[in-house]
Parts: structure tokens; C-alpha cells; sequence
């Protein structure tokens, strides 16, 4: 009978724990929730779809979030487009062409990229690669999408790379083997077979990659100039929402408008993590049934 | 039921930790050496040298200095979580009735003074402009250097970010109020616009007169004409405490009621003459 | 023939793209390294900043970070693993369950910065710790928990499931099953996805923004409701805000090799971990 109740207690004791998780994110979005509400009624949620951020002014304050939101955007757009070939290449490369010697090298130190610390690389960027950025396109100044987006890329790379790998090596070697016996040149098995077959592995990890780049924050606010300007152009400076968030929320006399606007701009972003996250979970889910 | 059962054990499991919480917080002890100030990024490198200093000749005393901004230091004096708020401008009337809201009486006190260089690359062959001609800069009237008499060269405006107390001066004085314009490009703090500006040929920026002074031939300060028709003044320690340089400001701590303890007798030691050498020392105006 | 040689060029391309990702990677560590081992001495490791971090060393910062990370481990470890262990040997299929997989997937998608303004809402301000080391490890702590929840029940499934059907036909209780017969076996995978985790989280800047990071704090703290400085934090400080940011850059690079070199130090440890332990059990 004791033994029952001991039972139970631990069992009680691994459920309450594994329930604060669940009390995190209830918290977290009540908590965003509640502090950004009051601002529906004034100055009403209309301000958010303005097109001017101008959260300090003598004139009119502007809260309008479409130039964070088309900032995050352009600048997560650019990172994809520039991680996307490296990491996919790199994948393939890795579990599919590099020798055994490589593959055993290549792996630890590309994790070992994944834990440069982002504040590291943002340094890094601001010293080193702005001016490149300004001499190579001929800029007035460095401080632009662009730059922040090859930083931001170099960080997806070794998301995009681990996980396509993977995806790429549980490929059975079956599919491998009936190709080949075709007559297929392994070139050919590996872009018509191989990789078709961890497709959406491979997108699932373009999108944690992406859900990575959209959220950082450190990165972007030393490098991309901050100004809050909607441009769909690379060599302009954007501001995005984490930098915006990062930069203005220890500003914000508690409780302002501004306060509350910065919130918004908050769960926005949790929004659109949330749904990447969401979606490329689903397609992962989706390839590892298949297997 | 089983459902039910676990669901309670969580909300229950939650609950305890939530309440235990506060308990912890008895522990915390009000040390009597310690002071926190936050605040203006102007005045960190300032009121980093006065704790050192001050740390130096008073055994036991400890004090945290963090930056963010003034209104950082501000927002953090109302909401309780520092001593002290170093602040670069004046607490605002919204930020006034704030503190009389939370009852609290806030005490001013100015402990240094501070002329805002305008500043643009060694390169670029402009040497003054009136504070007007500034405000159209700012506000975006004038994108190209040929409309002050440069160079026919876009002109690449940098400011800091708007929870720096020096954005918010620098609107009030040099723009008269208006609005920045959209293009500016917000740096996160003082060093990265001297860095810009001396690898960005047409940029100009705004900084503490400490931080151009600090950065030498890196950057190139500009004389202000306070009028189209009066004659430039350049920023420098003189024309601050004189008045002539009209781009210049207090420097404040703000206490809640007036100060006792450690914290006064750390304002007390930033008063000193020994203080007001290290505000000479960092490129800052003494007050006295 | 043709194909064989554009198979050739085309692995020639992606080794070239793979090489040119390693070599930014080795760069900039290269860059670091070169730039930071002349300022490591004794006196930078154990004195504390003068002079607004231009001078003296980063001892304040190294412990300050070091607390964190204790402090991180000490909230996320126990939690992750009983959350771990919960959904690997507990959970059956159900609306609990789901709930709980769909927080865990949200958790881990939430941006650091958000996790920042959360701590500073609930630690630092609803539960009144004030910027300090809890609040800052219990903001940190939240973020690396859905790591180490997935990361460990990846460990605890690699089990196989012979030895709990063993275990209990024997007689054993459940608890006793786990305890004796599926722990020992996950533990040091349940770790290395654990210390990955964290990490990561001693090189984050974000989420110690608005919760625990102070500027400039010669003493180390007495308590866990000490404010602390902290190496992320103490490196974008100096590359940013810095008066002369020149002057002190090899205080930048300096300060950017230790940070590195402890969050790599703990990452190293656990691929090590990991790698000798793929060797030992084989199943």
C-alpha cells in the first residue's frame, strides 16, 4: 500500500514538472497579453497598421509596426536566400561525397559554429564586415539589410546543415541501391533520389533556420542601422522587431503607450515564430511518418 | 478523472512554486554600502569613474552602475529597482505625474554639464553649421551635403537611439520639437556613431562632448553657429561652462526624496572637487 | 563521359561551398584568437575593470556569467529531466499530452528578446526580485527548457524498451524500473543535450538585458539577488558604448576569446560526452 502511495507521489512529482511548461507559455502569453491590451482601447489598435514607427515625439507619436514587420521580413528573406544554398550543399556534401575523415571533422566544428556566442558574431560583423560591405557595393555606409543578413545567415547555416544531414543520411540506402542499378551515375541519385526523398526534412530545417534568424536579436541591432523605413532594398537600413524591442523597451516609462506598443511588437513576433515553428514541425512530423 | 487528477496536480505543483517565491525574498538584505544607478549611456563612462573612485576611498561601499538610456534610468527610479537615475535631460511632465501617481517625490540634482558635439568625417570639407541648417538634417529638409555648401554627396544621418536621453535634447533644441527623419539610422549607442562617422564619409552624427573629445582626429567636431549671421563656436570645455556653445546641457541624478546614507554620501563624494576633477578628466563641464 | 565530368564539377561546387562556410567559421575564430591571447593574462582573468573596462580585467564578468550558468542548471536541469522523463515514461496518448508537446514546440520557438521582456515582467518586476542573478538565470532557465526536455527524452527513448519490460516482469515498480534500469542508461545523453543547452545560454545577450546585466560592478555578489555583470553583455558594453571603442579593442577581442572559449569549452565537453558514449552503448 505504501509502496502505491510512492508510486503515485513520484508520478504527481514528474507530471507537476512537466506541466511548467505549459505554465510558461500560458504566463507568456498572458502576461504579453495583459500588457499590451489597454492599448486596444486607447490609443486603439488602428495605430498598429500605420507606416511610421516614431515611438518618441513632440509632435504626434506613431506606432504603426509595418516597417519592423517588413524589416524582420526582408532581412530573414535575404538570410534564407544566402544560408540556403550553403546549408543545403554542406548537407549533402557531408553525408553524401566527403570522405569519412571530413565527415568526422566537419560535424563538431560546424557545431561548434552554432555555439559562437551572438553577440560574438554581431562584434565581429560591426568590426569586420561592415566596411567590406560598404567597399564591395560601393555604399555610404555599411550599416545596411545586407549585412545584417550574411551574419544572420552565417548563424542558420549550422541549424540548416545538422538537420538537413540527418534527413539526408536516414534516406534508406535502398532507394540508393535501386537507383544505381538502373543506371543512375551517383550524381544523379543524389539530386533526383536522395535529396527529393529528405525534401521536407530539408525544409523543415530551412524553417527552424529561419524561426532562428527572425528572433535574434544582438546580431541585427549592431549592424543593420536601425532606422525604421519600409524598403524592400538590401542596401538600405532596416529596423527589425527584436532590435526595436531590444533597444527601446528598457526606455519606456512602464505602463506608456509605448510601453504597450512595444508589447504588440512582441507578440507579433511570437506570432510569426510561433506559426514557423508550427508548420515546420508538421512537415517534419510528416517525413519522419513516411520513413 | 485520471485527466482531472493530473491537471490539478499541476496547477497545484505551479502554485507552490509561485508562492515560495516571495518567501525568498525576505533573504533579501538592504546591504547598507549598496548602490545601484542606472540610467543615461552619456553619463555611464562618468559615473563609472566616480564609483571607481569613490569605491577606492570607501571601504565596504559598493556601487553598480548599468546604462540603457535615461529614460531607462528613469522608468527603473519609478518602478523601485534602482537609487539612483543618472539622466542626460530633464524628467519629462508625463514622467513627473507618473512618480506623483506612484506617490513618490523625486529630487533633481545637477552634477555635471555636457555640450553635444555635431560631428562628420575628417574627409568631408564642412567645417560649421548654424543649428538651423542641423535641424533640417535631422528632420530630413536637406538630404545632400550642397544644400549647406558641401559637396554634392547624400548625406547619411546618424542618431541615437530614442531611449537616449541625448535623442530626446537634441530633438528639443536642435529640431525644435519635430520629428527625426524616418532615414536617420539609430545606433545603439554613442561609440558605434564615431565609428561610423570616421568610416562613412558623408555621415554626420551627434555625441557627448567627452565622446568626441575622447575619439581625437577620428571624427571632425563642427562649430555651431547659433544664428545664420553669428560666428561659430566650437565645443569645448570653455564654451560649455560659458554658455557660448549652444548645444549643451545638465547632467542629472535623480533620487527618490532626498538622498540618505550611502547613496547621499556617494552624491556628496561626485560634488566634491575630488568629483568634479574626474568630470573634468572624462570630458565632461564641471558644475562648480 | 560528359556526365562524369559534370558530376566532377558539380562536387567540386559543393565543395567549394561547404569549405567556404568552414573557412568563415575558422576565420573569424582565428580572428578572435589572434586578436584576444595577447590580453589573456592572470591579470585580466582575475582583476576587475578600471577605467570603464579600458584597463584591469574581467573577473566580475566571468563570475557573474559563470552564477548564471550555475543558476540556469539548477532551475532547467531537474525540470527538463522530470519533464522528460514524464512524457517518455508517463504520458499516454491524450489531450494533456498534446497540450503538452504543443507548449514545448512554442517554447522553443520563442525569440530570446521575447524571453527578456517576459523575465522582466514576471521576475524583475510582478515578482519583485529586481535585476538580479534569479531573475536572470529563472529568464535563461526558461529558454533552454525545451532543449533539454527534447534532448533528453531523445535519450531516454533510446533505451530500449527490453530492459523495462525485463524490470517490471520481475516485479519491479515502476519508479524502481526507471530508477534502476532506464536512468543509468540515459543519464549521460540526457546530460550532453542538457549542457548543449545551456550553453548556448551563457553566450546569450537578449534575454539578460532587461533582467540581470549591470554595466559596471567591480564586486561579486553576495547574494542571488545581486545584480551581476556578465560576459555577453560586458562585450557588446565595450564594442558599443565605449567612449574611445578603438582604444579598448583588444579589451573587445580579450573579453569576445573568453566568452568563446567557455561557451565552447562546455560544448566541446558534451560532444566528447556524447561521442565516447555512442561508443559505449550499443544496443
Amino acid at each position: 500500500m505504501k509502496s502505491k502511495m510512492k508510486e503515485k507521489a513520484i508520478k504527481l512529482v514528474f507530471t507537476s514538472a512537466a506541466s511548467t511548461a505549459i505554465l510558461i507559455v500560458a504566463l507568456i502569453f498572458l502576461f504579453l497579453g495583459n500588457e499590451a491590451a489597454p492599448f486596444a482601447k486607447v490609443p486603439g489598435l488602428s495605430e498598429l497598421f500605420g507606416q511610421k514607427w516614431m515611438p518618441v515625439s513632440f509632435e504626434k507619436e506613431s506606432f504603426g509596426l509595418l516597417p519592423l514587420i517588413t524589416g524582420s521580413l526582408l532581412v530573414t528573406f535575404l538570410a534564407t536566400i544566402i544560408a540556403v544554398p550553403f546549408g543545403v550543399c554542406g548537407a549533402v556534401y557531408i553525408s553524401e561525397v566527403a570522405s569519412r575523415f571530413e565527415r568526422e571533422l566537419f560535424k563538431p566544428f560546424i557545431e561548434l559554429l552554432a555555439g559562437i556566442p551572438s553577440v560574438v558574431i554581431g562584434f565581429f560583423g560591426l568590426i569586420v564586415l561592415t566596411p567590406i560591405v560598404k567597399d564591395v557595393f560601393g555604399l555610404y555606409s555599411g550599416l545596411t539589410a545586407l549585412t545584417g543578413a550574411l551574419l544572420l545567415a552565417l548563424m542558420a547555416i549550422p541549424t540548416i546543415i545538422t538537420i538537413s544531414e540527418d534527413a539526408i543520411s536516414n534516406v534508406p540506402k535502398s532507394y540508393k541501391e535501386a537507383s544505381a542499378a538502373l543506371g543512375a551515375s551517383e550524381l544523379q541519385t543524389v539530386w533526383k533520389v536522395t535529396v527529393p526523398a529528405a525534401l521536407s526534412g530539408i525544409i523543415a530545417a530551412v524553417m527552424l533556420g529561419m524561426g532562428r534568424v527572425i528572433g535574434e536579436t544582438m546580431v541585427v541591432m549592431m549592424v543593420t542601422g536601425n532606422a525604421a523605413i519600409v524598403t524592400g532594398s538590401p542596401f538600405e537600413s532596416v529596423r527589425t522587431m527584436t532590435a526595436t524591442i531590444a533597444a527601446e523597451m528598457g526606455e519606456v516609462p512602464f505602463g506608456s503607450d509605448h510601453y504597450r506598443a512595444l508589447f504588440w511588437v512582441g507578440i507579433v513576433l511570437l506570432i510569426m515564430t510561433f506559426m514557423l515553428n508550427l508548420v515546420s514541425h508538421r512537415v517534419l512530423k510528416k517525413y519522419q511518418d513516411k520513413q | 478523472m485520471k485527466q482531472r487528477i493530473k491537471l490539478l496536480a499541476a496547477v497545484l505543483g505551479t502554485l507552490a512554486m509561485l508562492v515560495a517565491f516571495p518567501v525568498f525574498q525576505s533573504f533579501e538584505a538592504q546591504a547598507g554600502g549598496y548602490v545601484t544607478v542606472k540610467g543615461s549611456d552619456t553619463m555611464v563612462h562618468l559615473v563609472s569613474s566616480w564609483a571607481e573612485a569613490f569605491m577606492n576611498h570607501n571601504e565596504g561601499m559598493e556601487v553598480s552602475v548599468t546604462g540603457g538610456g535615461s529614460g531607462t534610468g528613469i522608468a527603473a527610479l519609478l518602478n523601485g529597482t534602482t537609487d539612483v537615475c543618472a539622466a542626460s535631460r530633464q524628467m519629462k511632465e508625463k514622467e513627473y505625474k507618473l512618480a506623483e501617481s506612484k506617490g513618490l517625490d523625486v529630487m533633481e540634482h545637477v552634477v555635471a554639464r555636457d555640450g553635444i558635439a555635431v560631428v562628420v568625417n575628417p574627409r568631408n570639407p564642412i567645417e560649421t553649421l548654424s543649428v538651423e541648417q542641423i535641424g533640417k538634417i535631422y528632420t530630413g529638409a536637406y538630404t545632400n551635403w550642397n544644400q549647406v555648401g558641401g559637396p554634392d554627396k547624400p548625406i547619411l544621418v546618424l542618431s541615437r537611439e530614442s531611449s537616449s536621453g541625448t535623442y530626446v535634447f537634441f530633438q528639443e533644441h536642435v529640431l525644435k520639437k519635430r520629428d527625426y527623419t524616418t532615414r536617420a539610422r539609430l545606433m545603439p549607442a554613442t561609440s558605434t556613431i564615431i565609428h561610423s562617422v570616421s568610416t562613412d564619409q558623408w555621415a554626420i552624427g551627434y555625441v557627448g562632448l567627452g565622446y568626441g573629445v575622447e575619439a581625437g582626429d577620428k571624427v571632425k567636431m563642427l562649430g555651431v553657429k547659433k544664428d545664420e549671421n553669428e560666428h561659430p563656436v566650437y565645443p569645448s570645455e570653455k564654451t560649455v561652462s560659458s554658455g557660448a556653445y549652444s548645444i549643451a546641457r545638465p547632467l542629472h541624478f535623480y533620487t527618490k526624496g532626498a538622498p540618505t546614507g550611502a547613496i547621499k554620501s556617494f552624491i556628496d563624494f561626485c560634488m566634491s572637487k575630488e568629483g568634479q576633477k574626474i568630470v573634468i578628466e572624462t570630458g565632461y563641464v564641471a558644475v562648480q | 563521359m560528359r556526365s562524369r565530368s559534370a558530376q566532377t564539377m558539380i562536387y567540386w561546387l559543393m565543395r567549394a561551398f561547404t569549405y567556404f562556410v568552414l573557412i568563415v567559421i575558422a576565420y573569424i575564430i582565428f580572428d578572435i584568437i589572434r586578436n584576444g591571447m595577447p590580453v589573456l593574462s592572470w591579470e585580466f582573468l582575475t582583476e576587475s575593470p578600471r577605467k570603464s573596462g579600458a584597463e584591469g580585467g574581467i573577473l566580475p564578468a566571468i563570475v557573474g556569467t559563470l552564477l548564471l550558468v550555475l543558476g540556469t542548471m539548477a532551475a532547467a536541469l531537474p525540470l527538463g529531466m522530470a519533464s522528460a522523463i514524464y512524457l517518455s515514461e508517463y504520458a499516454k496518448r491524450g489531450r494533456f499530452t498534446e497540450m503538452l508537446r504543443l507548449a514545448i514546440l512554442t517554447l522553443a520557438g520563442v525569440p530570446s528578446i521575447v524571453f527578456g521582456l517576459f523575465g522582466l515582467g514576471l521576475f524583475v518586476l510582478f515578482l519583485n526580485f529586481g535585476a538580479s542573478i534569479i531573475a536572470g538565470s529563472l529568464t535563461l532557465a526558461c529558454m533552454v527548457l525545451p532543449t533539454i526536455i527534447v534532448s533528453s527524452e531523445e535519450a531516454l527513448q533510446g533505451v530500449p524498451q527490453s530492459l523495462r519490460e525485463g524490470s517490471l516482469a520481475l516485479g519491479a515498480t515502476k519508479w524502481e524500473t526507471i530508477r534502476k534500469n532506464v536512468l543509468p542508461y540515459a543519464i549521460p545523453g540526457m546530460m550532453t543535450g542538457s549542457i548543449l543547452g545551456i550553453g548556448r545560454a551563457a553566450g546569450e545577450t537578449a534575454p539578460i538585458l532587461l533582467t540581470v546585466a549591470a554595466f559596471y560592478l567591480p564586486g561579486l555578489p553576495d547574494s542571488i539577488f545581486d545584480q551581476v555583470m556578465a560576459l555577453p553583455y560586458h562585450l557588446y558594453v565595450l564594442a558599443t558604448q565605449h567612449p574611445s571603442a578603438d582604444l579598448v579593442r583588444p579589451m573587445q577581442y580579450g573579453t569576445a576569446l573568453v566568452l568563446m572559449i567557455l561557451v565552447m569549452t562546455v560544448n566541446l565537453a558534451a560532444v566528447l560526452i556524447r561521442s565516447r558514449m555512442r561508443k559505449k552503448y550499443r544496443w
